[in-house]
């Protein structure tokens, strides 16, 4: 992945507009939080492949990044954004990363379903 | 807590036994079955290893490709998406330095407790028939942290429990975490595997999994005088432990289970 370029971001969100995407969200702490000094539970949530269509997509924010993606109704929203990518699928993928390299948040969008195990 | 299943035992532990070296001449086949791509280096690689250097066949049944995993390689390689296959091929690349055959169970990773455990177990257990090994490798269902880890011990421990008496293999389980806690509950391990002959490759294993412990390493590395990623280290690469676990022996964690 690379660090988020805004415009470019912009280009790909405005690109899949308006017409049925299939998404990834999800935010994670990592299921080991438990064995950290300070015992968290861990908290993690995902969404894989739920379809949605959005009228609107927007990144802003100085970086790390948010993006929302305004929905018939309701909305979809990640905070937390840093790094992206479109793959050789056509997939926009974008995440954000702590200074370990660790994933803590991720909001992808494609046209195809994304891949199942 | 449950109650304790002999007069005097810690809670939970099925066996309470003085501990046995774990001897690589004496099996007939390994099979571990473990969820992630890089639970059987860290749980076993030393052992299964030995087991190899024994001429003894071993074989990794992988519940799932490790694809939701959060570590991404340091700095970051991977992505959501390409995750799955380059844990794959590390997977393919540490069991041939540990000199295993890789098999997939391809669960959807995190997701291992919502399957059916029977449906899963009936999966296993067809696996065990085929190869008939003389001992399992698998997680205690309860003592290991993550979800995935408890429910495919749960599900290991099911296939052993649904084959006939007599065609069973031992079933040797791993507890994770907290040694202190593990040992309140379950007493001491009851079989401990000398893995100094195969440290080397154990290392090189998870060097293998390169996605998964380059943040390891680099720990290691810049702080090497870090008291708990020595005391990890140490734990890691010293022997590894195991508890002998009865199939019927019911745990807290399958009695808890919806
Ligand atoms: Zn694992």
């Amino acid at each position: 992945m690379h660090p988020i370029d805004r415009d470019a971001v912009q280009a790909e969100l405005d690109r899949r507009r308006d017409q049925p995407v299939y998404l990834h969200l999800e935010t994670t702490t990592g299921s080991y939080t438990a064995l950290g000094p300070e015992k968290k539970p861990p908290v993690i949530a995902f969404v894989r492949n739920a379809q949605v269509t959005y009228a609107r997509g927007v990144v802003t924010g100085p970086g790390p990044y948010r993006v929302g993606l305004k929905l018939q109704e309701g909305w979809v929203y990640a905070d937390g954004l840093t790094d992206f990518v479109v793959t050789e699928r056509d997939e926009l993928l974008l995440a954000g990363h702590d200074p370990d390299g660790h994933l803590t948040v991720a909001l992808q969008v494609s046209a195809q379903p994304f891949r199942e195990a | 807590m449950a109650t304790p299943t002999t007069a005097g035992a810690p809670d939970d532990a099925s066996h309470v036994a003085t501990a046995a070296p774990f001897d690589a001449a004496a099996e007939r086949g390994l099979l571990v079955v473990l969820p992630h791509p890089d639970d059987e280096t860290f749980s076993s690689g030393g052992t299964m290893a030995r087991c190899a250097d024994a001429g003894v066949p071993v074989t990794y049944l992988c519940g799932t490709y490790g694809d939701m995993g959060r570590r991404m390689g340091r700095p970051a390689f991977a992505n959501r998406e390409s995750l799955r296959d380059i844990r794959e091929r590390e997977l393919a690349e540490a069991c041939a330095v540990l000199g295993a055959e890789a098999r997939m169970l391809g669960l959807r990773d995190k997701c291992v407790e919502f399957e059916d455990p029977i449906e899963v177990a009936d999966r296993v257990r067809a696996v065990i028939e085929e190869l008939d090994p003389s001992t399992v490798i698998a997680f205690y269902p309860g003592y290991a942290v993550h979800a995935d880890h408890d429910a495919l011990g749960l599900i290991a421990q099911l296939a052993v429990r649904s084959l006939p008496a007599g065609r069973r293999p031992r079933l040797l389980a791993v507890a994770v975490g907290d040694q202190e806690a593990n040992r309140a509950a379950l007493g001491e391990p009851g079989v401990l595997s000398d893995i100094s002959a195969t440290v080397d490759r154990k290392i090189a294993a998870l060097r293998a999994h390169r996605s998964q412990t380059e943040a390891m390493f680099v720990k290691w590395d810049e702080d090497a005088e870090d008291e708990q990623a020595k005391a990890f280290r140490d734990r890691l690469l010293g022997g590894e432990k195991f508890y002998l676990l009865d199939p019927h022996h019911v745990t807290d964690y399958e009695r808890n289970r919806p």
